[in-house]
């Protein structure tokens, strides 16, 4: 939070004499978050990865990016969130800055896990985010019981789950929105159906239209939203938190999207059709906000690229300091494994 | 007063829950009916239903779900209606709950438990004794009572545990075993075995309803002038190592009985720790008496083949004293 407000953004509104507009603000910090995403997962993938500083595998989000970036924004800071792995601006909007997800990456241990996980496998219960593991879906359950803790505790918080497309094939999905509705957890799903589970396309995922239309089976109200318009994200998103806070249960939003890259840095993505590549990157999410704000006056060209260079620098300075971090040292295997007392 | 292995684990989890308010139970049956077993009978009545949940047939839910609940700083309490159907929920013990402290330092302090083993005529899915799978997942507990002190104690350990933990109880014992137990509150440390019987000339280590077959054999051998020690190892995981090689040490044969089936079960764990650590102090080789390697069959002269009983103790113990 605190990189966003060293931006000094707010100079850049055109209406900078009138009180300061909400969705100005709102567009501005989530293209710096959209952008700073992009930036941190290019650097991973196409100069950290292939310089063979990252032994393990890369999974980006690039062109999904208004989907974490929307519904993150529209959470309050005490909403619990379980990203999937191609979420990475979750955490920067929790406040885990880019340095610690380079170290992660490279298995050093100014990472958040210390070198105990890789990737995306991260989590904070001080920042009320929960770290996914491998098998898909597997945090829908979990989600759906951290919801129940909190109506059990009386808070009024809910719980916001990101998964992908082919994760609602698992049973775990259909077990943990059965389990959410029939209890009226206060749990927010987010789909990102990317159109492609590693090789295997959404109608060989599933017979079904969309992800959205599997909600009413368990009586879980769902709505599919256009995944690159960040404002159309984060206004579902909205809706879904109020529904999950007025005591009404589960809520499934369906953001239609398109992954832009193969499942994982090496993975050429050979079985996309090439045309789809070029029809959705003219969809890109970021170019999108990008329009939005210059044509709203909300910012000009000038004041965006002086900001994704400021970003660059800052992504810089991280990338430095997570090459200086130390690998754990050997004795660190045996650790944690249960409670230390 | 004497108190049944039911009644004592039921105990311990009522006390509990009046002790902590973050304590609650969640599972099939367990409000409305009590449990398929009456474990949490009256509870519903007791603590309301926030506190003790019916949940729809979903194994893998309700292990995720007390996971997630936990993550928020409460003390869920899952039951697998049968330990057979802990199966479906694999992935989240073993990969979710298990992990999460390792990965990210999270704590995941969850009790599943989970009514194991046979002798009920119960077949091949309501019959299983699948602690070997949980033991060799580093991260969990697994702790199985063979008495009713041990059952009340134990289970009350497990929801104060900080990690998760598999709390095997068996359905044999439930109600076949009766006796006196401490009054009120107390705790049986995790991670320790106990000697159930003193003896100096073979070690049967065991667990669960195991014992009381150890304990048959050992009446008999006492007879044959064999002195038998029992040790009721009462906690799977973590190994209590020091308690087993004490024992080994002392009387140089080793009988490793358990009611799950022999390959890659807790006995090889336990043969292969003894070997390695107490190897000058035997006298002659470590035996195991384990099931078969096969399903747990539901016809009565095949399910009684099947168990382990105290003339396949008797048997290895007199191959070892002659030996």
């Amino acid at each position: 939070m605190a990189a966003v407000d060293s931006l000094n953004l707010s100079r850049v509104s055109r209406k900078s004499e009138e009180a300061p507009d909400p969705d100005a603000e709102l567009a501005r910090k989530a293209l710096y978050y959209m952008f700073l995403m992009r930036e941190v997962e290019e650097r991973i993938e196409k100069r950290l990865y292939r310089q063979g500083k990252i032994v393990g595998g890369v999974y980006v989000g690039r062109g999904q990016e208004a989907i974490c970036v929307g519904a993150g924004l529209a959470a309050d800071p005490q909403d619990v969130l379980f990203p999937c792995h191609r979420d990475m601006a979750l955490y920067f909007i929790r406040g885990i800055q880019p340095r610690e997800v380079l170290a992660q990456y490279m298995g050093r241990v100014g990472g958040p896990t210390r070198g105990k996980d890789g990737n995306m496998h991260m989590g904070d219960l001080n920042r009320r985010i929960v770290a996914i593991i491998s098998a898909m879906a597997a945090s829908v359950p979990v989600s759906a019981g951290a919801a129940m803790a909190l109506k059990y505790q009386g808070s009024r918080n809910c719980v916001l789950v990101f998964f992908g497309d082919g994760a609602t094939s698992r049973g775990d999905f259909h077990e943990g929105i059965n389990m959410a509705a029939v209890m009226k957890a206060p749990l927010v799903l987010i789909c990102n159906n990317n159109a492609y589970a590693y090789s295997t396309p959404v109608h060989k995922q599933m017979a079904c239209a969309n992800v959205a239309d599997k909600g009413p089976g368990y009586g879980v109200p769902a709505e599919i939203v256009d995944g690159n318009d960040f404002f159309a994200v984060h206004r579902a998103t909205a809706r879904a938190i109020a529904h999950a806070r007025e005591g009404l249960g589960p809520y499934l939003i369906e953001c239609k999207t398109f992954r832009m890259t193969g499942h994982a840095a090496h993975d050429s993505a050979f079985y996309v059709p090439k045309h789809l590549f070029e029809e959705w990157a003219a969809k890109d999410p970021i170019l999108r906000l990008e329009r939005h704000m210059i044509e709203n006056g909300i910012a000009t060209r000038e004041e965006i690229d002086a900001m994704y260079a400021r970003i660059r620098a800052e992504v810089d300075e991280a990338q430095a300091w997570a090459e200086q971090s130390p690998f754990p040292d050997p004795s660190e295997l045996l650790t944690n494994v249960y409670e230390e007392k | 007063m004497p108190t049944t292995y039911l009644e004592a684990i039921r105990q311990g989890i009522w006390e509990e829950m009046e002790r902590d308010p973050n304590v609650f139970c969640i599972g099939e049956d367990i409000g409305v009916y009590g449990g398929a077993f009456k474990v949490t009978a009256g509870m519903l009545e007791a603590f309301g239903e926030k506190r003790v949940v019916d949940t729809p047939i979903s194994e893998s839910a309700i292990v995720g779900a007390a996971i997630g609940a936990s993550l928020m700083g409460l003390r869920p309490i899952a039951e697998m209606q049968y330990a057979d159907f802990i199966s479906c929920a694999f992935d989240q013990v073993v990969n979710f709950a298990a992990k999460c402290r390792y990965r990210w330092n999270a704590p995941v302090p969850i009790v599943v438990r989970a009514p194991s083993g046979g002798g009920t005529h119960g077949g091949p899915f309501h019959s299983q004794s699948p602690e070997a799978w949980f033991v060799h997942t580093p991260g969990l507990k697994v702790v199985m009572p063979g008495t009713a002190r041990d059952a009340k104690g134990l289970i009350k350990a497990a929801i104060r545990d900080n990690d998760p933990v598999i709390f095997f109880e068996h359905k044999a014992l439930y109600r076949r075993l009766k006796e006196e137990i401490p009054e009120g509150d107390y705790t049986v440390p995790i991670g320790k075995a106990r000697v159930f019987r003193e003896g100096k000339d073979l070690s049967i280590i065991t667990y669960g309803a195991m014992l009381y077959v150890a304990q048959e054999a050992a009446e008999t051998l006492e007879k044959e002038g064999v002195s038998t020690e029992i040790i009721d190892m009462r906690t799977l995981l973590p190994i209590d190592e020091e308690t087993v090689l004490a024992s080994v040490k002392k009387t140089s044969r080793a009988i490793l009985l358990h009611e799950a089936t022999l390959t890659g079960g807790f006995g090889a764990e336990i043969a292969a720790r003894i070997a390695e650590k107490a190897f000058e102090y035997l006298d002659a080789p470590i035996a195991r008496v384990a099931a078969p390697d096969t399903p747990i069959p539901f016809s009565t002269p095949l399910e009684q083949a099947f168990f382990p009983n105290a003339d396949k103790v008797l048997e290895k113990a007199r191959w070892l004293c002659a030996y």
